[in-house]
């Protein structure tokens, strides 16, 4: 449904050039829920923004249903575009309209008959819960009625890709699962393709299906969400899974932290159990084996893209062999461990 | 001052109060005629200026330049000196440099940069997400500048139209100069060259209060239609 061919693009900060995207290659396939996850800076919006050619790349190919929107003039983008929503982290509804006729806008714009807004309009209000909002003014909404007049707004032209620019990151979580949820509504309902970006992998572990990750410009991973979860290759990959699942070391202990061991002071350790490694009932089977006990301190685990994957802090208490051994050990399960530090 | 002392002067002063109802209608003219031909002609150069803008909708640099510099000089001719300078044109135009229809043409053409710059601004408020958003609607430029930009920066233009007829009470003060009568220029030659403070005092408070009706009529309609 979408493809994105060797996309390059470089902005002009006075004679400095600065790679915004290089090289990006992606394809969407129709139906899909396509996340694409960064940090701020790296890119993701310039990307998206592509997709629509609000941002011309200044070489590659952007093609949407077959056609090379790059190729295309002025006119036949502004046609192409109806069949491609958008919707924007700060909502950008008109504020001089109504919640009705914010809806209506991108119909009126296609010359569409007064009595068929109304019948759509009423439809897309319905769809989205707020029926009962339709003569408010955009001041007195919620962020998350504000997201949904534009979610029904950006689905107003039958369009058969959504595009979400950051599109909860303006919310609160709650929030931003209910609007979540009603992107995963229309999507089964009407089969649209969604693209959106987000630097919250909560976002994709909710609804994505597939994911790619980029940093700097240049897209560094890409897969199903489950194999992404399961065998991250890169370490950037590996810090999005992890703040998902965050586990800090409490300050108690983050005081009591010693690079070394010493005599009295045990290991703490960050386990990360990915696929299988998750049902393994690997700890108390370390404890029996290797004679030591483990006190842990948080554990978290997680059902992503039909992976399980799981991080856990816990405190190696014994014999420094019989820890080492332990540890020797996990390592072969194919457990990710980290000793970080010494707690006395 | 009794009822009956306000009476009394009334009477007395039948012809004074003729000259000061002229006059006020005069300054209506001319406030809302050139105020009119300003708004007619000023606001499509504000929104030319904002859309020519670098990064703007219809981007073209050399046009915004050279649009830029004519308003720039508009705005800095001394207002007093614009109306003698534009006595011939003024003559070309309605056919005489005397008169409330010759104040007209000066007080037009000084209210269009003025208004121009006003609109400016007030476009410039719209949050460039909306004119996005609206391009990513498959919305043609004209429509962007139809059902976005001017429905959104209403306000503004409203509160501009205000600002302008208010600025244009007190040019058409100088209208008396070519002769173009109004309150302004009744205050001057009754009140200030005459020493009349009577007069001086009256056609201030008729002044005044038309300032403020324009302005509270402007904010009443800014407060209507603002919905942000």
């Amino acid at each position: 449904m979408i493809e994105i061919k060797n996309v390059n693009k470089v902005f002009y900060q006075g004679n400095k050039a600065i790679n915004a995207l290089s090289d990006i290659n992606l394809t969407i396939e129709q139906g899909t829920i396509f996340g694409v996850i960064g940090s701020s800076g790296a890119g993701k919006s310039t990307l998206i923004r592509c997709v629509n050619l609000l941002e011309r790349p200044t070489s590659g190919q952007v093609i949407v249903d077959g056609v090379d929107l790059t190729a295309l003039s002025e006119q036949e983008l502004t046609q192409t575009r109806r069949k491609i929503g958008m919707i924007f982290q700060h909502f950008n509804l008109l504020s001089s309209r109504t919640v009705f006729n914010n809806v209506a806008l991108p119909l009126e714009l296609a010359g569409v008959a007064k009595n068929k807004i109304k019948s759509k309009v009423e439809d897309l209000l319905e769809l989205v819960g707020l029926a009962d909002k339709r003569d408010v003014y955009p001041a007195n909404l919620s962020g998350g009625q504000k997201q949904r007049v534009a979610i029904a707004r950006a689905l107003a032209s039958d369009p058969k890709v959504l595009l979400c620019d950051e599109a909860t990151s303006a919310l609160d979580p709650a929030t931003t699962i209910s609007i979540l949820e009603l992107l995963r509504k229309i999507n089964e309902e009407l089969n649209l393709t969604i693209l959106l970006i987000t630097h919250e992998m909560a976002v994709v572990k909710g609804i994505c299906q597939e994911v790619a990750i980029i940093g700097d410009g240049k897209l560094v991973e890409n897969g199903t969400v489950g194999d992404i979860f399961a065998h991250p290759k890169t370490d950037l990959a590996r810090d999005f899974i992890r703040s998902t699942l965050d586990l800090s070391i409490p300050a108690d202990y983050e005081a009591r932290l010693h690079a070394t061991r010493t005599e009295n002071s045990y290991p703490l350790i960050r386990l990360e159990f990915t696929g299988a490694s998750v049902d393994a009932p690997v700890i108390s089977h370390v404890a029996r084996e290797f004679d030591i006990d483990i006190s842990i301190l948080s554990s978290n685990m997680d059902y992503v893209g039909g992976v399980k994957f799981g991080l856990m802090l816990a405190e190696f208490i014994g014999p420094e062999a019989c820890a080492n051994k332990a540890i020797q050990y996990l390592k072969e399960q194919k457990i990710e461990l980290e000793v970080l530090g010494y707690v006395i | 001052m009794s009822f009956n002392a306000v009476i009394t002067w009334w009477t007395e002063n039948t012809r004074l109060i003729e000259l000061l109802v002229d006059s006020l209608w005069e300054t209506l003219v001319m406030v809302f005629t050139s105020g009119f031909i300003g708004f007619a002609v000023g606001i499509p150069l504000g929104v030319l200026l904002h859309l020519s803008k670098k990064n703007g909708l219809l981007e073209n640099t050399s046009m915004n330049k050279i649009l830029g510099t004519v308003v720039n000089i508009g705005r800095s001719i001394p207002f007093i000196i614009l109306l003698v300078a534009l006595i011939p044109v003024t003559r070309f135009i309605v056919g005489s440099s005397i008169g409330t229809a010759a104040a007209i043409v000066p007080l037009t053409i000084g209210a269009i940069p003025f208004i121009a710059r006003l609109v400016e601004g007030a476009l410039l408020e719209v949050p460039s997400g909306l004119v996005e958003a609206a391009q990513a609607m498959g919305a043609k430029p004209m429509q962007i500048i139809k059902k976005v930009l001017l429905p959104e920066a209403l306000p503004g233009i409203i509160n501009a139209v205000t600002i302008t007829l208010v600025t244009l009470v007190g040019y058409s003060a100088m209208a008396g100069t070519v002769g173009g009568g109004g309150l302004g220029d009744v205050g001057i030659r009754y009140g200030y060259q005459r020493f009349d403070a009577t007069v001086m005092m009256i056609t201030i408070v008729i002044l005044v209060i038309l300032v403020q009706m324009i302005q509270s009529l402007g904010d009443h309609l800014v407060k209507r239609v603002d919905h942000r």
